[in-house]
């Protein structure tokens, strides 16, 4: 079973009432062998504002202007939209955040929870306690007490890729899934870079979203990280120049004008089985829209081929050796840049 | 010649043919989409193959500017280059030219231009034209015209007329490889049947695989277009593809297809997309309106494509709104109808119903019988009976 994450873009297009008339999501979408989530931030078009948010609702950032969104309207829209997963209103604080401001997204957060059981549906689908806190470790770990004392089927940790550093990170998500159930989801919002999900894993998340894919792929970049753990990587530091890496290249690079290879030798992807990267550099080039379709189709590709070797990795009980060589091999072209320079 | 070309059917002027190039066997009548820079905008190869496309046109002077025709060359050919293992057909950049660079100027070693890339003084002969073209590895190539509007009147028009005949035994010394690639030639001479009739012969003196009507689709009244279509393709030789460069609308090619023409290419169906238009039956049906918001009805419920299957017209007015990749869904939507309008022509002229078809066609546009009188024309003289769609004429 596929899974899609939808953000309910709190724009009114297509409205509620539309929605409805069609069915929901599945219907709209045409995509009924997939399961949805239904999440209220959407790091591209729906960005948390916390200056805005009082006691009412949550406000957010829209390119229609400032929203406000009350518990009773977000549930009426995850009514119509009929996801299988959502996750309830949340406050979310960036990390610089006062301490007193923290506090009170917790207690809001976790009211609005309440709110939003109280108010779904009997059909409903799964509902995800959305768990805030900040960057105090002390907050963290009281939203996640708070929210498992609710009934719910999973829990939505939201208030990350809002600022905190990496080094801070697992410190606040161990104090969060310390306290959670074993046997419910977690879901993250906001962790998209590879060595960042790594983290996200090492601390007990199961799910994802980011929009790391869609940057990517808005900058020309193609994923090419290694995929086949047999065999070994061989960093070259030139390709720093341009903006790749050992992660991903940069397709719009003259140097991709005549490379008749695919993205990555061997990838089952529609755009690595049928176009070279002389194509895409071209289509970049003259800036056609195929070029976007073709990116976000290799990297959507090969970044959940990136999630099915953590699992494997887990399976076999090797996933810290797996962590350990990835971030190895990352950090190789730098340490060769440096060494170079 | 590197073409086979056999009508199957008739119907008056009407044909249904098979058209077999290098990399395809098609069937006409055709529409061909317009992939300006080694794309249609928006879709993929796999896509287009979907919805039955047989040619894909390329541009000449695009190309030839980004990734560049030696590049192409070098990687292969066009088709090795976009992945696209049909037909393609390239035109000679001399339109692109004059309507694109305002400081363009046509003499007879070609035509003038200063480049968009460093402003240098640029020249694109016939010669060049056709190097460019046997670069890029089309199974058509088209002869580099002098394209004149039809608005003008004037000398201006003779002048072109003669020039294009001399122009294209400049283009077939040019051409390397005739066994591979096609060269049609582009019949000019304004609205002037006179001037029209002596370039026909003049290219038909050459013999070559096959011809286009060039200088139409550029503003002419819908009268004069027809006539001229009609001129052409009655002189022109039964045994040898006909192409309407620039048509069109799915009107214009129905009535260009009962008076004799067997390939179109436009812009239209794309670009509109792009602005939210939709191709239907009815004529069109424009998704940015707000009544399309709430309609969750497919954009033509008699249509089989994946867009009409999968999606409600309230979710593509959505899109479109937004941004320009919403448009793909009804780029996709209306090439599948401009394909469908192809084998439909095809299909009814071979089974012996083509003036049924037609009748069914424009009284879906037309419910209320008002065919434009430029249509009634036309059909009499391809000698189909429209009357069961034309509203009888009140008397003005």
């Amino acid at each position: 079973m596929k899974q899609i994450l939808y953000a309910v873009s709190l724009l009114d297009c297509p409205s509620l009432k539309a929605i409805s008339k069609i069915g929901g999501l599945h219907q709209m979408l045409g995509l009924h062998g997939y399961s949805f989530a239904a999440v209220p931030r959407d790091s591209l078009l729906c960005l948390p504002n916390c200056d805005g948010t009082n006691k009412i609702g949550a406000s957010f950032e829209t390119p229609c202007g400032r929203m406000l969104i009350k518990s009773a309207e977000y549930m009426k829209m995850i009514s119509s939209l009929k996801p299988n997963i959502w996750a309830s209103l949340a406050d979310e604080v960036p990390a610089w955040t006062s301490e007193k401001r923290n506090r009170t997204s917790v207690d809001r957060t976790v009211q609005w929870l309440d709110d939003c059981i109280a108010l779904d549906p009997a059909d409903g689908g799964a509902v995800f306690g959305a768990i805030v806190g900040g960057s105090s470790v002390g907050e963290r770990s009281r939203c996640a007490q708070e929210v498992s004392r609710r009934n719910v089927s999973g829990y939505w940790i939201g208030g990350f890729g809002l600022g905190e550093s990496m080094d801070e990170r697992p410190a606040l998500l161990n104090a969060v899934t310390d306290v959670l159930p074993e046997e419910k989801p977690r879901q993250i919002c906001g962790i998209g870079l590879p060595e960042e999900v790594l983290q996200g894993v090492a601390a007990g998340i199961d799910l994802f979203d980011s929009t790391y894919i869609y940057h990517l792929t808005l900058g020309g970049f193609a994923l090419t990280f290694q995929m086949d753990r047999s065999k070994e990587h061989v960093p070259s530091y030139q390709l720093s120049k341009i903006g790749s890496d050992n992660a991903k290249i940069n397709l719009r690079a003259t140097i991709y004008r005549k490379d008749t290879s695919p993205i990555v030798d061997g990838c089952s992807c529609y755009t690595c089985q049928n176009h070279t990267r002389a194509y895409i550099n071209h289509l970049l080039n003259v800036h056609e829209m195929l070029a976007q379709i073709l990116l976000e189709i290799h990297n959507t590709h090969h970044y959940l081929g990136f999630f099915r070797l953590i699992r494997e990795a887990i399976k076999e009980g090797k996933f810290e050796l797996f962590c350990q060589k990835f971030i190895q091999t990352r950090r190789g072209h730098l340490v060769e840049a440096a060494v170079c320079a | 010649m590197a073409l086979c070309f056999e009508v199957l059917s008739r119907f008056n002027r009407a044909r249904a043919a098979q058209l077999t190039l290098p990399h395809f066997v098609c069937q006409t009548p055709l529409f061909m989409p317009v992939g300006t820079q080694g794309t249609i905008k928006g879709l993929t190869t796999n896509q287009l193959e979907e919805i039955g496309c047989q040619i894909v046109l390329g541009n000449t002077y695009h190309l030839a500017l980004r990734p560049t025709s030696e590049l192409i060359d070098e990687l292969g050919g066009l088709h090795k280059f976009m992945n696209w293992p049909r037909a393609l057909l390239t035109d000679s950049g001399g339109f692109q030219m004059v309507s694109l660079l305002h400081l363009a100027d046509i003499t007879e070693e070609g035509v003038t231009f200063q480049s968009p890339v460093d402003g240098k003084p640029m020249l694109l002969t016939p010669e060049e034209s056709i190097q460019i073209q046997n670069r890029i590895g089309a199974d058509i190539i088209m002869a580099l015209d002098d394209v004149v509007k039809t608005t003008i009147t004037g000398p201006r028009i003779e002048e072109a007329m003669y020039r294009t005949l001399r122009w294209i035994d400049r283009c077939i010394a040019a051409h390397k490889r005739p066994s591979e690639q096609n060269l049609f030639g582009i019949v000019q001479g304004g609205l002037d049947p006179v001037l029209r009739d002596k370039c026909v012969r003049g290219l038909v003196h050459r013999n070559l695989p096959g011809y286009a009507i060039g200088g139409l689709a550029g503003g002419e009244d819908k009268d004069s277009f027809w006539r001229v279509v009609a001129q052409c393709t009655a002189a022109l030789p039964e045994d040898k593809p006909r192409y309407v460069m620039g048509v069109g609308y799915p009107l214009d090619i129905v009535v260009c297809s009962a008076l004799g023409a067997d390939m179109y290419d436009c812009v239209y169906p794309t670009r509109t997309a792009r602005f939210g238009t939709a191709l239907i039956p009815e004529g069109v049906l424009k998704l940015k309106h707000t009544a399309m918001a709430d309609d969750v009805r497919p954009i033509d419920p008699t249509c089989n494509c994946m867009v009409c299957k999968n999606y409600t017209r309230a979710y593509i007015h959505c899109l479109v709104t937004k941004d320009a990749m919403g448009s793909q869904l009804l780029s996709y939507h209306n090439l599948y109808y401009m394909m469908k309008l192809g084998r439909d022509l095809h299909t009814s002229i071979i089974q012996g119903c083509f003036p049924e078809f037609v009748c069914g066609f424009l009284q879906k546009m037309f419910p209320k019988g008002d065919v434009p009188e430029w249509v009634c024309n036309a059909m009499e003289v391809a000698g189909i009976d429209i009357s069961s769609c034309c509203a009888p004429f009140s008397s003005s």
